[in-house]
């Protein structure tokens, strides 16, 4: 399985009053084509910031000091402004947090949906395909009465109404990949099982590759193939879906897990103490050094990279070199 | 736990809100006739969905909303008068910590405000005695002294939550109402918020009403769980209890629904009733009994009659025409 987004080594910086917000610090991801990835992380990681990268959609304070983002073999930092574009109508979907902040509430969801068909390249569109194009797109993410919905404004529908039809903006056309950030985040959990179902079933079936953004581990081990652990800037732990859970092996990826509630009971581990790094002057070495139980000399000093202990399974963590 | 005494009892709750549209006034059914109690040292855990109504039963029992209907006891009190009829002491003895720190703080006030504003209010602290009393409260939510004259957006979400659980436990009640105190916090934060608020309640013996939308944060800090659907209870039982063997449809489809981390949760959850439908609009509640429009189970009965609460088992009560 060839790659289909490949970041290697990317540092993001983000210029503020008082210096540079080092966020991203070298991080490495990559995508299967048709591969369901998951990125869990808590608030502030650098989860969103990454996807920010891949679309290039960063603020324009951030600046890029090293690394590169590859999307079928070309670097997308260093596109034209007609490729990144060509790229966003067709390459890569996006689908955000909030549906009804990324809803545009004074047009109607068929003049939405519309202007993301005609974008895309499709050729011979005419009013009447694109009309045919939205219906197909609302009926495929399920949704009851869709010419209906075409003259409908955002405000009109629920919250898990607005995510089907962002998702059904994002699957109108062709696109090798979705990155949905946090979709669920705002929705009750009978919703958000239905929305991630329906989400896993129409990108398997379209072979696309998906990049789940969450902070819920539970999230991520339901949905995707493989899932990696992020943490400050950098990515301490990627695995295949089972064996994160079963053999975690990066401090924080340990914490994280006993941190979650369990249906099954046995009480609530103690937290993590301390919290995430300040960017603008974060620890030299291992970013989760000040936190870790096992840090050592060597953690405060040197940034730990990715060993592989086999499988694919991969840790930041010199505990395993 | 049975033994133990009835702090609050709710019985019959309703508060409606009235809507106006043209000349017809409608209502909004935010709760529509529930029981239930809460005994000394126990929590309760009140779980269900956006629009069930479990905010605004805390509400109600606090008495920010006055009560449609019903009765709210508390200590053996009628209490379901209006919030400014409420005796002094009642409103100590009764505190609430809500879901958003960022809101519920004033952020033009130090820590040392704060906190101080319950004590002053109440006349439990004066001259040197209060910063004493502030600084104990601070540590007894593990802050530090140097906190004291820092303003709420200086700190952290976690911490701004401790300084407002510090608040409520200014007054010394015996009671607290937690309204989704960590949703809006990542679980490492939310982990040390949760086993605090467990400590605390062994420290001082309090009990409390945890509203929450989480099943498995309730499944490990609850006592008893009671689940709501569009303002009313569907299900209400003890915990080990509720978790070994749900009874109502709804909660089997809740349960099911949980993302979870490990194969023996994966065991826990029922058989797969696959989620479908949304909560439909308080104010439309359909007949017969309100989940009929999403339930797998239905039957033509359940379209015309509304199921009462039957006990299937020792404190176990089950809302559902299928036990009837």
């Amino acid at each position: 399985m060839g790659d289909l987004v490949k970041i290697q080594d990317l540092y993001v910086w983000f210029r503020v009053y008082g210096g540079y917000m080092k966020v991203l610090n070298g991080v490495n991801f990559s995508v299967g084509k048709g591969e369901k990835v998951s990125i869990v992380g808590e608030t502030g990681c650098g989860k969103t910031t990454t996807m920010k990268a891949i679309l290039r959609i960063l603020s324009s304070q951030a600046h890029i000091p090293k690394g590169e983002v590859l999307f079928e073999e070309k670097d997308i930092l260093k596109m034209k402004e007609s490729e990144i574009k060509r790229l966003r109508g067709r390459g890569v979907a996006m689908i955000f947090q909030d549906p009804m902040a990324s809803l545009n509430p004074v047009f109607t969801i068929g003049d939405q949906l519309a202007a993301v068909i005609s974008h895309s390249g499709v050729q011979d569109l005419d009013k009447e395909k694109i009309r045919q194009l939205s219906i197909n797109a609302l009926k495929e993410v399920k949704l009851p009465d869709p010419e209906r919905i075409l003259g409908s404004y955002p405000f009109q529908m629920s919250g898990g109404m607005r995510q089907r039809i962002c998702i059904a903006m994002a699957l109108a056309t062709e696109r090798a990949l979705i990155i949905a950030d946090e979709p669920t985040t705002n929705l009750d959990v009978t919703i958000q099982d239905q929305i991630l179902a329906l989400l896993r079933e129409l990108v398997t079936k379209r072979g696309n590759s998906l990049i789940l953004i969450t902070h819920s581990l539970g999230i991520a081990r339901e949905n995707a193939d493989r899932i990696y652990v992020m943490y400050a800037g950098n990515m301490v732990e990627v695995s295949n879906n089972e064996e994160l859970f079963c053999n975690p092996l990066h401090p924080y990826t340990e914490m994280l897990l006993g941190c979650v509630p369990k249906l099954s009971g046995g009480g609530i581990a103690e937290g993590i103490a301390g919290r995430i790094p300040d960017y603008l002057n974060p620890p030299p070495g291992c970013r989760f050094e000040p936190r870790c139980p096992y840090a050592t000399d060597r953690c405060r000093e040197e940034k730990p990279d990715f060993v592989d202990v086999g499988n694919g399974h991969k840790v930041a963590c010199f505990k395993y070199n | 736990m049975s033994e133990n005494r009835i702090i609050l009892e709710v019985k019959g709750l309703k508060k409606y809100f009235p809507i106006h549209k043209g000349d017809k006034t409608l209502f909004v059914k935010a709760i529509d006739g529930i029981d239930f109690e809460v005994r000394e040292g126990e929590t309760v855990g009140l779980v269900g969905e956006s629009g069930s109504g479990k905010s605004t039963t805390a509400y109600c029992v606090i008495g920010m909303y006055s009560v449609t209907n019903g009765t709210i006891m508390f200590k053996g009190k009628d209490i379901s008068c209006a919030s400014s009829q409420r005796p002094l002491e009642l409103k100590r003895d009764m505190q609430i910590v809500f879901q958003d720190p960022g809101t519920s703080l004033n952020p033009q006030h130090t820590i040392y405000k704060i906190i101080e504003l319950p004590l002053k209010v109440h006349g439990l602290a004066k001259g040197r005695e209060m910063r004493e009393r502030i600084v104990q409260l601070l540590e007894s939510v593990e802050l530090p002294e140097s906190y004291l004259y820092k303003y709420p957006r200086m700190i952290g979400g976690g911490e701004r939550q401790m300084v407002a659980i510090a608040r409520a436990l200014a007054t010394n009640p015996s009671f607290m109402i937690l309204d989704e105190p960590t949703s809006s916090l990542d679980v490492s934060v939310q982990a040390k918020i949760i086993n605090m608020l467990i400590k605390l309640q062994k420290e001082f013996n309090l009990s409390y009403l945890f509203i929450t939308h989480d099943l498995s944060l309730m499944r490990n800090v609850a006592t008893r769980v009671v689940i709501m659907y569009l303002g009313k209870i569907a299900e209400m039982a003890p915990t080990e209890i509720f978790f070994q063997s749900p009874q109502h449809p709804y909660t089997q489809m809740l349960l099911s629904s949980i993302p979870v981390v490990t194969k023996e949760e994966e065991e826990l959850k029922p058989k797969k009733i696959k989620s479908q439908g949304e909560i439909p609009s308080p104010v439309n509640v359909p007949p017969g009994c309100s989940f009929n429009t999403r339930c797998p189970l239905a039957k033509p009965e359940c379209f015309e009659k509304d199921p009462v609460m039957v006990q299937v088992g020792p404190d176990h009560f089950v809302r559902c025409n299928l036990f009837a």
